[in-house]
């Protein structure tokens, strides 16, 4: 159909029609873009599947000189010694659920309270002035969470629990936890927020009050983006270096006592990287043990956070 | 002689008529989203056992009034309302009347099916249990009979423990009204509650509402005039805000006193 409106100086139709003519260029881009970005995802893939190698590779060397029944049932880790050391992993493990544990008992409560707060109770204002401040929480270094727990948390400890050492696992595992508040709280409080309106409105339509709209509509509903973000927060616990490398000791024993000198899984590598084992020693090798069981527990809680998060789920 | 019998007869209905139990009585209610004048002025007495259409073109406000009647309108922010609205006598808007309390006697369904994501038995039981009856047995019971009442439990009694969202729109909505009548309400609001339904769905709904009169009082928004006309006892016409016509749902459909009433049932705008 020709254009009637009168005497326009210029046809849209045609302008097209010769911008087309021009665009041979353009479909090369977009026939090349789509390879580029494949190239992209393939690095970080290919980069991953690189140090899982290594990491298995090293590894295997380890266990050609320790017994790998030896790092598994052995009560002691004694890597110093190369002719009386003993390479039992369990002191390293249960320092690091020690503190995972106690960094959980602080994050979870208080990082699902204020989850609901923000999601189920707070005005908008309040809600955009707490956010920020959260996320600001989650954005201080690792390494100032460290030396807090050792120069102010420890000391502070220390005059209600008298017995407790400088270093020890009560104090860096509390403050694991409170850098991990920002994280549950706020991806649970997306999970909640991401119930419809519709579905409180049906509960507070019977009568509910807000406390049991929360409690028993919005967080069964929201569960399964709440224990993902659980298991999240357990994953960065057992991988969290700074804060107890520098208040948790370096003591590999096998212990439950929260007052004691521990060491975690990370944290020993730290004293080997920065310390002076030679290379081709097998306390160089066992870092990459070390590493590999870090590299075990993370993956098993990623895999149960997944299996978690599909088996609660409830769609709406 | 008989024609005595015949006007006394005539009398007794009236007093009947007069007597029969207000359930909601408003008056002079005004409420405001914002600077936004959204319901001028409303008078209405809802009666008891009857159904009550509200019509009205879209924005008119019908909507608004339903939801003023157990306050869910409060979610809104900034709205403001003047008057008076008694339900059973006690003023709604008094400080001292738990919203909470309110709701539990009145019960709402929406405009969209709103079931929880939890199982169809679940979705039942949760009226009872946030009200303290946690006995199985009992819980069984109100189940089956409320799932009855609403007419779905021979299409869901073999799969009482999976979840709602299996299930049509249809069926969702009419769990809805299972899970509203399991804290047996006095008074069920619907708002527009077929309007996301295909018309069989509709259909059984409204049956539904016929069926449900015996027991409850019920106030039915709906956009659909057909569907005031064919399961009201007393309709009331809302333009911009304003009650312009209530009336037996017969005279106002045949024989309306307002010509905008008229014009809008007869299809002249809206």
């Amino acid at each position: 159909m020709a254009m009637t409106d009168g005497n326009r100086s210029y046809s849209v139709r045609k302008m097209i029609k010769e911008n087309k003519k021009k665009q041979n260029g353009q479909q090369f881009i977009e026939w090349l873009m789509p390879k580029l970005l494949l190239l992209t995802a393939t690095i970080s893939v290919l980069t991953t599947i690189g140090i899982l190698f290594t990491l298995l590779f090293e590894t295997f060397i380890f266990f050609e000189r320790v017994s790998i029944v030896e790092f598994l049932t052995s009560k002691e880790w004694l890597p110093w010694d190369e002719k009386t050391g003993s390479f039992g992993i369990a002191p390293l493990v249960t320092g690091t659920l020690l503190t995972t544990a106690i960094a959980m008992l602080v994050a979870i409560p208080i990082g699902l309270a204020s989850a609901i707060y923000l999601s189920e109770y707070a005005s908008e204002k309040a809600r955009k002035v707490l956010k920020p401040i959260l996320e600001v929480l989650a954005g201080i270094p690792t390494i100032v969470y460290g030396f807090f727990a050792l120069t102010f948390v420890t000391p502070l400890l220390q005059k209600v629990i008298p017995n407790l050492g400088i270093f020890n696992a009560l104090s860096p595992g509390i403050v694991m936890g409170i850098m991990i508040i920002p994280m549950v709280a706020s991806l649970s409080e997306d999970a909640m927020s991401s119930v419809p309106n519709s579905i409180r409105e049906g509960a507070l339509g019977l009568g509910s009050t807000k406390l049991e709209v929360a409690l028993k509509v919005v967080l069964p509903a929201a569960t399964s983006g709440i224990v993902a973000s659980f298991m999240l927060a357990i994953s960065r616990a057992v991988g969290e270096t700074m804060i107890v490398a520098v208040a948790g000791g370096s003591s590999p024993v096998l212990t439950f006592d929260v007052t004691k000198s521990i060491q975690t899984l990370t944290a020993y590598i730290v004293q080997v990287t920065t310390g002076d084992a030679g290379y081709g020693t097998t306390v160089y090798y066992s870092i990459y043990a070390v590493g590999m069981t870090l590299f075990v527990f993370t993956l098993a809680m990623n895999l149960l956070a997944q299996y978690i998060s599909r088996r609660f789920r409830e769609e709406y | 002689m008989e024609l005595t019998v015949v006007k006394e007869r005539k009398n007794k209905q009236a007093e009947e008529r007069s007597e029969k139990n207000v359930v909601y009585r408003t008056k002079n209610l005004n409420l405001w989203y914002g600077e936004h004048h959204a319901l001028k002025n409303i008078d209405l007495d809802i009666y008891e056992n009857e159904v009550t259409a509200i019509i009205g073109p879209s924005g008119c406000g019908k909507s608004t009034y339903i939801k003023t009647l157990n306050r869910m309108i409060e979610l809104v922010p900034n709205v403001r309302t003047s008057g008076e609205i008694t339900y059973r006598g006690r003023n709604i808007f008094d400080k001292s009347y738990r919203v909470e309390e309110l709701r539990t006697q009145v019960g709402m369904v929406f405009q969209k099916p709103n079931p929880f994501p939890k199982s169809i038995y679940d979705n039942v039981a949760y009226g009872p249990r946030i009200h303290g009856i946690r006995d199985k047995k009992i819980l069984d019971e109100i189940v089956e009979r409320s799932l009855r009442g609403a007419a779905i439990w021979d299409e869901v009694k073999d799969r009482l423990h999976t979840n709602a969202y299996g299930l049509s729109g249809g069926q969702q909505q009419r769990l809805c009204i299972a899970r509203c009548l399991a804290i047996e309400p006095d008074v069920i609001l619907m708002d527009e509650p077929t309007s996301a339904l295909d018309p069989i769905s509709t259909l059984k709904v409204e049956e539904l509402v016929q069926e449900l009169k015996k027991n409850y009082s019920i106030i039915i928004v709906t956009h659909n005039m057909q569907q005031a006309a064919r399961i009201s006892d007393k309709t009331a016409f809302f333009l911009n805000g304003e009650v312009v016509e209530y009336n037996d749902t017969d005279k106002l459909f045949s024989n309306p006193d307002d010509k905008r009433t008229e014009d809008y049932i007869t299809g002249r705008f809206g």
